[in-house]
């Protein structure tokens, strides 16, 4: 029986000894929809792909992903997903088109039909001329545009993307969702991508799944989530102590949400343009002295920091900080 | 879709082979081992000469040599079943690569961990046991193809065959021994392959390996019999698979046979079987992570 939904997951939680990676998280994927995971690195996205393409056993709840169960069914759902996972996972021995001539006959796919869809796969990637070359002599682009096409050897109805842009150029980035985007126009392939690049949820995603520290904390399309932020933001830094202009700013009828974020007083307005003025002269007469001042539109990054409390942006900064997490879910995971 | 389990079986052997007969370097080095044992330790320890050199002179007693070659002959023949040591470490040698070979399919899920194609290979719908199987199959072919070089060169080095032997019976103890050697590599790879389950780290499969490898060649009527083993040692030989195959070899190639051969098969079949089996069941359980 085909459910409602492509993927649904229930409860979904997966423990790595002292770290909750997943925390009890549940979603919809609607059939033909691109849908985004969105959060910093260690947010728990790789661990829920892991969950819902079968790599990895949840350790608690359980997920549905084109009808079938991912804790009772696996083999099932095996066969109606792609995947593309973040680590490049073809053989550096062999070439790109043997590559694909592996996976397809792990599917079982008859040979003749296997070779078709291995010529049109890697002409759709723009791999054809590499094809009888070693995968070891591939850049890092064009190995991610052969994970795609192994990913899709199968014409699976769900294909699971993890991070399918990370450290690539912006072109090779522009081009990899031109693919996706081919996918969902011609095949109707329901496509579960996670990212950490705002403006690609942003651009791309039917609906997106904010995350952090293993728990979803928003879902909705892209307008939506940026209408619950409600308003322009306004961002203003001034001379001297923050704290006393937060508390004549928060007098000011028609602002909201005033608070201190990284060293900026941030604050909700529904017309950022008219507000300044006003906001100006009401901090002046308090004597205080505004030294900058941005007023912005909402910006996924808006949304995110609306649900987060922080900046994905600034998660680039501590990589030490990633690196030490993975190391322990590593070691965890032994 | 996948309706064929063994599809997935064949392709995922396929690959391994590939990779094999595409790097030539790697068959020469392994077969490197085996072939100094047998040109230098074989061509020098000899045995025979050892006993018939003719210098050895006791005074008081005037033996004529004759005696002496016969005395020897004798003893060797009462030790090793055979006055040629050669052929008896070459039929051994024969076994041994196989072994080798057996022992370093472990290395090769570690790599496919460490490299993500293991975790390729988990979201396909390929059985989980046929990941390992598809090794496993590998692995006995790498080793039969191998074996059959070991025991050419072997030949070419002066290894002497049973003379009773007729061409079709000479022919039948060849698939006899390659029945043999199929069932050593089967479990031997298996239990290895098993043993690296989830593992990521070489150097302490590589280390397995050398533990493994010394005292399971010397445990073992390779280059001597157990009747020379001191008593402690013996029940470590009687359960050594190496011990029955090389009783093949030996029988089948050179009629000298210290045990029953259908028992030796029957030893070795429940060896394949008991490792294959717990390689595939374990994978089902320990491939996938936590």
């Amino acid at each position: 029986m085909l459910g409602d939904s492509a993927i649904k997951a229930i409860n979904l939680t997966k423990r790595y000894g002292p770290i909750l990676a997943v925390d009890h998280i549940n979603f919809e994927v609607k059939y033909g929809e691109v849908f985004g995971f969105l959060g910093p690195n260690g947010a728990g996205k790789t661990t829920t792909i892991k969950m819902l393409t079968t790599v990895t056993r949840p350790t608690e709840g359980t997920a549905l992903v084109g009808g079938y169960d991912v804790v009772k069914q696996p083999a099932k759902v095996r066969e109606v997903i792609g995947v593309v996972p973040q680590d490049f996972t073809s053989d550096e021995d062999l070439t790109g088109w043997e590559n694909l001539m592996l996976i397809a006959g792990l599917y079982g796919i008859p040979k003749r039909e296997a070779k078709e869809r291995a010529a049109e796969l890697l002409d759709l990637v723009e791999l054809s001329h590499a094809a009888d070359r070693k995968v070891e002599t591939y850049s890092g682009g064009m190995r991610r545009r052969l994970e795609i096409a192994m990913g899709l050897i199968n014409r699976p109805r769900i294909l699971f993307l993890d991070e399918p842009t990370l450290g690539l150029d912006a072109q090779t980035r522009a081009a990899i969702w031109s693919y996706v985007f081919k996918l969902k126009e011609q095949l109707g392939t329901t496509i579960f991508v996670t990212t950490h690049y705002l403006e690609e949820a942003d651009q791309y995603c039917d609906r997106i799944a904010i995350i952090d520290h293993g728990r979803i904390l928003a879902i909705g399309t892209p307008r939506d989530l940026k209408k619950t932020v409600g308003g322009d933001v306004v961002m203003l830094q001034v001379a001297g102590n923050p704290e006393a202009a937060v508390k004549v700013l928060q007098s000011i009828d028609g602002l909201s949400d005033v608070r201190i974020v990284e060293g900026f007083i941030r604050f909700k307005v529904n017309d950022g343009s008219k507000a300044a003025p006003l906001i100006f002269d009401v901090l002046s007469k308090a004597g205080i002295r505004v030294t900058s001042i941005a007023i912005k539109e909402p910006s996924m990054d808006e949304v995110f920091m609306e649900y987060t409390g922080h900046s994905l942006r600034d998660e680039w900064g501590s990589r030490e900080e990633v690196m030490a997490m993975r190391r322990i879910v590593r070691t965890a995971r032994r | 879709m996948a309706s064929n389990p063994l599809h997935g079986l064949w392709t995922l052997t396929n690959r391994e082979l590939k990779k094999w007969y595409k790097a030539p370097v790697v068959l020469i080095v392994t077969l490197i081992q085996p072939i100094v044992w047998l040109a230098f330790f074989g061509k020098s320890m000899n045995m025979a000469s050892i006993f018939t050199n003719g210098s050895i002179n006791i005074p008081g007693l005037n033996i004529p040599k004759q005696i002496i070659d016969q005395i020897a002959q004798a003893y060797l023949k009462s030790t090793f079943g055979t006055t040629d040591y050669f052929s008896f470490l070459a039929a051994s040698m024969v076994t041994q690569i196989t072994f080798f070979t057996a022992m370093n399919s472990g290395m090769s899920i570690v790599w496919d961990r460490r490299l993500g194609v293991l975790d390729k290979l988990l979201t396909t719908p390929v059985p989980r046991g046929s990941i390992i199987m598809g090794k496993v199959l590998n692995s006995v072919l790498r080793s039969l193809a191998q074996a059959t070089i070991v025991l050419i060169i072997a030949t070419l080095l002066g290894m002497k065959f049973n003379t009773s032997l007729t061409p079709l019976g000479f022919a039948l103890s060849i698939v006899g021994v390659y029945a043999a050697l199929t069932l050593l590599a089967l479990g031997f790879s298996a239990l290895y392959l098993t043993l690296a389950l989830r593992s990521t780290n070489w150097q302490s499969q590589m280390a397995i390996i050398n533990l493994l490898n010394m005292p399971l060649m010397f445990a073992s009527n390779s280059f001597y019999p157990i009747k020379m083993m001191p008593w402690w040692l013996r029940p470590v030989a009687y359960i050594n698979p190496l011990t029955y195959v090389n009783d093949i070899t030996r029988g089948l190639l050179l009629g000298i046979s210290a045990f029953s051969i259908p028992m030796d098969f029957f030893y070795l079949a429940l060896f394949a079987m008991i490792f294959s089996t717990m390689g595939i069941v374990l994978s089902w359980r320990f491939l996938s992570e936590g």
